[in-house]
């Protein structure tokens, strides 16, 4: 293993990963990669997560393909110096800023989106001519058995290369030296891989999660209210069975919208999901029994059990759990302080509604905040008052797919972002360049010091033109 | 007596804690997220400076023997500017940027938000303590932070001083000095902080990065290396005329041979670069010259020739020198001087005073490429010459180094070599015939990239840096597309991939069921 990487930075090393021809022709390669395999990749997703088609292209191809070509198009804006505007103490001169390849970049990626938290950041790695190691998760290993045999078909092998294998592969290649580290994952995993970065300076992404709450205020319209508990009901059991880091973690809402809102969501459960566990359909299964049993336990605590007003049961054999809601569990337990990551959905009432302000900030920072609201006050409380990765007003997981907008988090949700030009950036090492020339030359600038000097720099430095004309013709007094 | 000893109490794991409690409880008061209270700090700052001008440069001369206008100009104006634009510019820095969004969210409207990251750390070196210690504090300040400043104990006199002015002039319910050394800066590692700014070297950038990885905190580092400068021996090194007319010399009292035309431009501003800062004690200081094997002799005429113009015939002497900070770094530059390959090759300086912690401008020619000076950063007053055939060679002798330096900078008047320089040289920041001076410029980046370290600051970066861009996405109601939801069928699935590909007419035509 060591070898081949050692194979890949000689690659780098040689430039070919630099030019912008390279990294379009990878790109290509990835859309190609996706096309040609469309039915494949269906069978891996539903073969590691029981994911349907349609989920499939929505979270996974599609998010891929639509941030290859946009990368395709912008690519050579992207890469072209970005000009600084100098003040005329330096004239003549120019200043610019231009964007380099790290180098060898590590990207780790998670199995809840196997496809596209994979090739996403590659997307970003690629673009800014970096030469990359993928290392997929390996819970996810129909997905992983398919880039290892894709790859070497469509990529260029000796830049970008997958890697396979379990937390020992992993750790060691945390130990190698790297130019950049991407990880997406758990908060745990995220410590160790900075504390490795950390022995060699190499500086990381890490794409966490936490407990992103949903606040919901009361709607005069029925039909706006219909809309939001469609919306809910969608972005929570219809993207990998809530086993996302965007997923609702839990809803605020007040005691006497409570009520309305899980019947709400009961309908569209049944709509969108199917009646019971028996006839669920349309829904991801959880990833492999050791989640199975984690998200399980969360219901065993008999107070929490308690609280379940719809779902909680599960089939251990086909890793199913359904859509499940609680109403108020208790606040010190575990469902209610660890990142669920799974189909359950705590509902938690309020007196009033600005109280889950307080809520939210005595827990850590999520990366996302979805609030569902009309009242134009409370936005500006949620976005003054919070702090979160993003905010989302009215809707649930669309701030994914927006090529626009920074997709990071911020505390215990994380460090970095990307997405559209910011995964360019991610990879990217911003290289200040100032051109001077050599006449005028400053003589105030050198030393032996002296009164003059002093103040001639001292004007400079104010920008104070007028003064240094005055100053050079002997008109300034001291 | 007995009230000075308990004054002094141990700055221990629990103090570190009950500092970042006080801080916390100031930030999530609100306190510093309100564009008054910065605005009013960034204000004091300025004032901090403008009526303590003398202690300052007092304390730089005690910790460094600085020179006053190195003061004054290279740590107190550049900090007054710091303050001055953040003043003139916060209003824009702070506004929402707007940000586009696309067919597949409409309807929709998105824009980025920057909010502070809360209780920020700033461990500041030694070299330039006023100004590494309050320039990344202006940017904190400016993006709504709350902030510890750790100034370095090797500047022991800035230190206690900035303790002081801190207390004095700015809210010390949300901007605190803690002085110490290795145990005190352990002791607030330890705790948890929202950002930890850390200038300073390798080795203990690692530490900071690693104690800032147990909280996922996020960090900057900047570091050092061994900044190159290419000299191509194709620029005319007696060019240009002063620029001050000479009536004008005679009423400033400048020396009279100024008045005559000729100058060396390039070897100038190397010098500048290197002994006119802090003598050769920054980051980003020419660390060594490469030039051809040819021009070699010509660059180290002009060198002497100016040096003595600049600091006299016993430059142990000059009053525009700094001294070496203290004993240890006089004893590891002397180590670098004294290995058997290198003693040798000095060819000019080499004096040394060890009671007053003085090494003179040393230059060395020809040292081998695995000698101690050419493979840790010098940070001191010794230039090493590095002789290559061909000027482009100069370009491998830097890659092969392994590390990425700070700075790096060329003197030629070579288009092409220009050229290459920029694409092949790969640092922080790249100067093309000057040192140092992107340093001054707040529309360029300013951090490092590998070794010389990560994050980038100055100007809108500082803000940046100390802030977080929280993404808005705000949705509405009108035009729920129903291929969101289950049940999934095959149209569904067709529509979907034209709406996510964001064309019109795909979309069009998959609703038309053409697809």
């Amino acid at each position: 293993m060591e070898g081949s990487i050692a194979g890949v930075r000689e690659t780098f090393k040689s430039g070919r990963t630099r030019s912008v021809a390279w990294r379009k022709n990878q790109l290509r390669a990835v859309i190609d990669l996706i096309n040609e395999n469309e039915q494949t990749i269906y069978k891996v997703l539903h073969q590691d997560l029981g994911k349907d088609p349609a989920e499939s292209y929505r979270d996974e191809m599609g998010v891929i393909l639509k941030s290859a070509n946009y990368a395709l198009s912008c690519l050579d804006k992207w890469v072209a110096p970005k000009k600084a505007e100098l003040p005329l103490v330096f004239f003549p001169a120019k200043g610019e800023v231009l964007p380099e390849p790290l180098g060898v970049v590590l990207i780790f990626s998670s199995w809840n989106f196997p496809i596209s938290l994979a090739l996403d950041p590659l997307i970003g790695a690629i673009s800014a001519g970096n030469a990359v190691v993928l290392k997929p998760s390996e819970l996810a290993p129909a997905c992983l058995s398919f880039f290892i045999e894709t790859f070497p078909l469509y990529l260029d092998n000796k830049a970008v290369k997958v890697i396979g294998g379990a937390a020992d592969v992993g750790e060691r290649l945390l130990e190698l030296k790297w130019d950049k580290i991407f990880f997406t994952g758990s908060p745990r995993v995220g410590r160790l891989v900075m504390t490795a970065a950390a022995r060699h300076l190499t500086p990381v992404t890490l794409e966490l999660g936490g407990k992103c709450p949903a606040v919901v205020d009361a709607f005069a319209s029925p039909s706006k209210t219909k809309v939001i508990a469609k919306r809910i009901a969608g972005g929570k059991w219809g993207l990998c069975s809530g086993q996302a880091c965007i997923a609702v973690d839990y809803l605020l809402v007040e005691e006497k919208f409570a009520s309305t809102l899980i019947e709400l969501l009961k309908k569209n459960i049944k709509r969108f999901y199917g009646g019971n566990l028996g006839d669920l359909k349309c829904i991801s299964r959880i990833a492999n029994k050791h989640h199975f049993e984690r998200i399980y336990h969360l219901l065993e605590d008999p107070h929490v059990a308690a609280s379940i007003v719809h779902g909680g049961s599960a089939d251990e054999e086909r890793l199913i759990i359904e859509p499940t809601i609680l109403l108020n569990p208790p606040l010190d337990s575990e469902i209610m302080t660890e990142e669920i990551f799974g189909p359950l959905l705590p509902i938690i009432t309020l007196n009033n509604i600005e109280e889950s302000i307080e809520f939210i900030n005595s827990r850590p920072k999520p990366l996302v905040i979805y609030a569902f609201t009309e009242d134009g006050t409370f936005k500006k409380r949620i976005l003054s008052e919070t702090s979160s990765g993003t905010v989302t007003f009215n809707d649930v997981m669309v701030q994914f797919v927006c090529d626009s907008l920074p997709f990071g988090g911020v505390g215990q949700s994380g460090f970095g972002r990307y997405h559209g030009k910011y995964s360019f950036d991610t990879f990217s090492h911003e290289k200040a360049v100032l051109h001077r020339a050599f006449f005028p030359e400053l003589e105030p600038r050198y030393p032996p010091w002296n009164d003059f000097k002093l103040r001639f720099i001292k004007l400079a430095y104010r920008f104070d033109y007028f003064g240094l004309i005055l100053l050079l013709l002997g008109l300034k007094k001291p | 007596m007995a009230s000075e000893v308990e004054k002094k109490a141990v700055f221990d794991t629990e103090s570190a804690k009950e500092v970042v409690k006080e801080l916390r409880a100031s930030f999530v008061a609100g306190k510093t997220k309100s564009y008054e209270w910065r605005v009013a700090q960034l204000k004091a700052l300025l004032k901090m400076m403008e009526e303590n001008e003398p202690q300052i440069a007092a304390a730089l001369r005690d910790d460094l023997s600085k020179p006053e206008l190195e003061s004054y100009i290279y740590e107190i104006a550049m900090l007054k500017n710091s303050c001055r634009l953040a003043l003139k510019e916060m209003k824009h820095w702070i506004m929402p940027e707007k940000a586009k969004t696309s067919l597949t969210t409409f309807p929709s409207s998105a824009e980025i938000v920057s909010e502070p990251l809360g209780v920020v750390l700033v461990i500041s070196a030694w070299n330039y303590p006023f100004l590494l210690s309050l320039d990344p504090v202006v940017g904190a300040i400016a993006a709504g932070n709350a902030i510890v400043l750790k100034p370095s104990e090797i500047a022991p006199a800035t230190a206690s001083l900035l303790a002081k002015l801190v207390a004095n002039y700015l809210d010390s319910s949300c901007i605190k000095v803690v002085e110490g050394a290795v145990s005190e800066t352990s002791a607030l590692l330890e705790q948890k902080w929202d950002k930890i700014f850390y200038t300073g070297n390798g080795r203990v950038a690692r530490i900071v990065m690693a104690a800032a990885a147990k909280h996922l905190t996020p960090v900057a580092l900047e570091l050092g290396g061994k900044s190159p400068v290419i000299v191509d021996s194709g620029i005319n090194l007696q060019v240009s005329i002063v620029l001050i007319l000479p009536h004008v010399c005679f009423l400033c009292d400048l020396h009279a041979d100024i008045l005559i035309c000729v100058f060396q431009v390039a070897t100038r501003r190397i010098i500048a670069g290197k002994w006119g800062c802090n003598n050769g004690q920054a980051c980003i200081s020419p660390d060594y010259i490469i030039t051809t094997t040819d021009y070699a002799p010509k660059l180290l005429d002009s060198f002497k020739h100016e040096l003595e113009r600049f600091y006299g015939k016993n430059p142990l002497e000059s009053k525009d020198l700094s001294r070496i900070v203290n004993s240890n770094h006089f004893a590891r530059l002397s180590k670098l001087l004294d290995e058997d390959k290198v003693s040798g090759k000095i060819v000019q300086g080499g004096e040394r005073d060890k009671t007053n912690l003085k090494i003179a401008p040393t230059i060395l020619l020809d040292v081998p490429l695995d000698s101690l000076i050419m493979n840790e950063e010098i940070f001191g007053p010794l230039l090493p010459i590095i002789m290559v055939d061909k000027v482009e060679d100069s370009f491998d002798v830097i890659n092969s180094s392994g590390t990425k330096p700070l700075a790096a900078y060329l003197f030629t008047n070579n288009k092409k070599l220009k050229e290459k320089f920029v694409a092949k040289v790969s640092a922080g920041g790249l100067v093309v015939n000057d040192t140092t001076v992107h340093v001054a410029e707040h529309t360029l980046p300013f951090g490092g990239v590998g070794d010389s370290g990560m994050g980038v600051y100055h100007g809108k970066f500082s803000f940046d840096a100390f802030s977080h861009k929280k993404a808005v996405l705000y949705r509405g109601f009108a035009c729920d597309a129903f291929v969101r939801y289950p049940p999934y069928t095959r149209g569904k699935l067709r529509l979907l991939q034209a709406l996510l590909g964001g064309s019109l007419l795909s979309i069009i035509r998959a609703l038309l069921g053409w697809s």
